[in-house]
């Protein structure tokens, strides 16, 4: 008996049959392809782009050069150098975040004490020549001055979950 | 002034001697036949890979033009822009003459198709044979490639070929015995006319399982999925064409579509009845439905080509070993038991040979 | 000259150009391809005989499988050059004994040599057939009533020769294995998996 259903089985080509159907299925089901320039999937709070150094409010850089995230960062992306400045702070005269050598896991943003480096929901970027992939301290200022507002709504939406 | 042009025309018209007036009408029919069917070939591309972007609920090129109509236009002009790069230590000549000779087969093919009653460029007595005796030399082109890249993946890809097609040929040659035996006669017209009188006199029904050879033969032949161990991108890359690039890849690529339609239109002539209409003695005659047109055709080979993309979509490739059985083992065997059974019904006078 | 005396030229040379190609060929592949060639331009030439049933043959029969074959054999051996021009001298005189012979029997076969028998006049005192005629019909009609002993015979030779062919190559190795796909194919999930019922044993 089973030999006949075996037979009867391969020789209607039940199986190709079902899986034709299948795919015959998806060819009238939704497509879900994001149309990407023009559309753009949700982001979470907690998206890891491109880095930026923030500010306080009276426009004071926050990071105080404690050097933190140079220790935790796992790819030695960072690069920091630091000394006293006339007032007595410590603060950094350089902050070097090599974006080759980075890989974006956000250890840098978690150690940071004062919230100082964080990364931010920018990931359409390109560099065009050597060295561009070296972000400074000017540029990183410059980002997180830019973005302030949209990294101060992002940090007050993650907040409740830590 | 138009008419002065046409007598113009007209003159320089008479001026060809005679055989080249022939000669010259005769590759005007050819162009008339090979310009929509490459143009037909440049967008099956764009239809694959619309079909099977579908089926993987994706919705696939939509960029080049409206809706990425111009799509395969913008593929073949960058193609065209490529630099040929001919191998070290290759076959110089075989190497740039294999594309040709697989781009060849497929399109001189199209000679013996009729289109519809009376539009063929041929209506030869053995076209039936004409086109099998061509799809076997396509093949050449394929080995050829292989051998002449002095590469190890094209040449296992072509004796792969080789044995391959070998074997589904003869298949593909015993379904279409049982098309002759049916019709009387390797004229595809004569063909196409012996399954006049609607959809229960077309050659699938008596033919049911040459017609399933025939077109999963067809499919293993053009190496298509999922029969395309030739190709076989997960083991051997490319196959036969890993060392093409710009045009020469462009041909090979035009060939495999080109054997597609060309597979595609040929079941619709011996298994489907080609142009005629399948409501014909179920309306009446003078109904617009019920004539015979090039449109019939036509949708009856589309259905086909959607085919081909359809198990493209669907089927993961085949094992070498179980590709060899299943042409030696199963499609010979079942193909020759059927030619048994319709002589009996020839003798027998059943089915459509009840005449 | 017509278009017909045209094509006959360029094929008839095309031939004989291919012909002298497969034996001064120094690749054996390129050899090959030039019989495939030779074929190719023979099958033409029939053509222009009205001889359409056997040129289309030749080249689905010879060119379509028997060279792909051959070219498959060819083109996996390595074959040293230099070792097959050995001897060449010496194989010469055979090879044109054995040129001699064939055409010999061809003259004895067709009558004598001329060019009312052979040249391109002969074409134009051939039989004209109208469109309707068919070779092929003619072909199948004689094969199964003069010659039907004669080939049937020759069929039954060629079905022994695909018997032995096979025979030969179907040697039992009983330390080989094989993988057999049909049985691959039809294997249900019980049968993959065994499960045995033990007693649980206390560890030592």
């Amino acid at each position: 008996m089973n030999a006949i259903k075996y037979f009867i089985k391969s020789f209607s080509f039940w199986e190709l049959l079902k899986g034709l159907g299948v795919t015959g299925k998806y060819f009238f089901a939704k497509k879900i392809t994001v149309q990407y320039p023009e559309e753009k999937t949700p982001m979470s709070p907690r998206f890891r782009g491109l880095h930026a150094l923030r500010r306080y409010a009276n426009g004071e850089e926050r990071c105080i050069a404690c050097k933190l995230c140079e220790a935790v960062c796992p790819a030695l992306a960072i690069t920091i150098d630091s000394e006293e400045r006339e007032d007595g702070t410590r603060r950094t005269t350089r902050y070097d975040i090599d974006l080759f050598k980075c890989i974006y896991c956000g250890f840098c943003e978690e150690a940071c004490p004062v919230d100082a480096i964080v990364e931010t929901h920018i990931f359409e970027y390109h560099f065009e020549e050597h060295g561009q992939q070296i972000m400074t301290k000017e540029k990183l200022l410059e980002i997180g001055d830019k973005y302030e507002a949209e990294i101060a709504a992002n940090k007050q939406a993650d907040a409740v979950y830590r | 002034m138009i008419d002065s042009f046409l007598a113009i025309g007209l003159d320089v018209w008479d001026w060809f001697p005679a055989d080249m007036q022939t000669l010259l009408f005769i590759i005007g029919k050819i162009l008339l036949i090979l310009l929509p069917l490459l143009l037909c070939v440049a967008y099956i591309t764009f239809a694959e890979r619309k079909v099977i972007g579908y089926m993987q609920s994706r919705i696939g090129p939509n960029r080049v033009g409206f809706r990425g109509w111009l799509q395969p236009i913008a593929d073949a002009l960058k193609l065209m822009f490529k630099e040929v790069i001919i191998p070290t230590k290759s076959d110089k000549y075989l190497f740039l003459i294999a594309p040709v000779l697989s781009i060849m087969p497929a399109l001189a093919a199209w000679a013996v198709i009729p289109f519809d009653r009376g539009v063929v460029l041929t209506d030869v007595n053995a076209g039936l044979l004409y086109v099998l005796a061509l799809t076997s030399i396509g093949v050449y082109g394929v080995i050829i490639a292989g051998w002449a890249s002095n590469s190890k993946y094209a040449i296992i890809s072509s004796l792969r070929v080789g044995a391959q097609i070998v074997a589904y040929e003869i298949a593909m040659g015993f379904a279409l015995v049982g098309v002759l035996m049916a019709s009387g006669s390797l004229n595809m017209s004569v063909i196409v006319e012996g399954q006049a009188g609607g959809i229960g006199s077309w050659y699938i029904w008596p033919l049911f399982p040459m017609f399933f050879v025939y077109f999963i033969s067809g499919v293993a032949e053009t190496n298509r999925a999922p029969f395309d161990v030739a190709e076989g991108e997960s083991e051997i890359v490319a196959g036969f064409h890993v060392e093409y690039s710009g045009m020469a890849f462009a041909i090979f690529f035009l060939a495999e579509y080109a054997n597609i339609i060309l597979i595609s239109a040929l079941t619709a002539l011996l298994f489907l009845g080609g142009w005629l209409s399948p409501f014909e003695g179920l309306l009446a005659a003078d109904h617009w439905l019920a004539g015979t047109s090039f449109f019939w055709f036509f949708a009856k080979a589309c259905i086909f080509a959607f085919c081909f993309l359809w198990f493209r979509a669907t089927f993961p490739r085949y094992r070498y070993d179980q590709i060899m059985r299943l042409g030696w083992k199963v499609f010979i065997p079942v193909t020759i038991v059927w030619l048994v059974v319709e002589a009996v019904m020839v003798v027998a006078e059943v089915g459509p040979w009840a005449v | 000259m017509t278009i017909i005396d045209f094509l006959f030229f360029l094929f008839a040379s095309g031939t004989i150009a291919s012909a002298l190609g497969v034996v001064a060929s120094k690749n054996p592949v390129h050899s090959a391809l030039y019989l495939v060639l030779t074929f190719v331009s023979c099958a033409a030439i029939w053509l222009l005989l009205e001889a359409e049933f056997l040129a289309i043959t030749l080249v689905l029969v010879y060119v379509g499988a028997v060279m792909v074959l051959f070219l498959f054999v060819v083109m996996m051996l390595d074959i040293k050059v230099a070792e097959m021009r050995e001897g060449f001298v010496s194989y010469l005189f055979v090879g044109f004994l054995i040129a001699f012979m064939m055409l010999a029997l061809m003259v004895y076969v067709v009558g004598p040599v001329g060019p009312d028998v052979m040249g391109i006049a002969a074409l134009d005192n051939a039989t004209r057939h109208t469109a309707e005629y068919s070779n092929t019909e003619a072909l199948g009609e004689i094969l199964y009533t003069d010659y039907v002993l004669a080939f049937e015979i020759a069929a039954i030779i060629l079905l022994v020769a695909i018997i032995a062919a096979i025979s030969l190559t179907l040697r039992r190795r009983p330390n080989t294995k094989h993988q057999s796909p049909a049985k691959q194919i039809k294997v249900k999930s019980d049968e993959r998996l065994k499960i045995i019922d033990s007693d649980a044993e206390e560890l030592k």
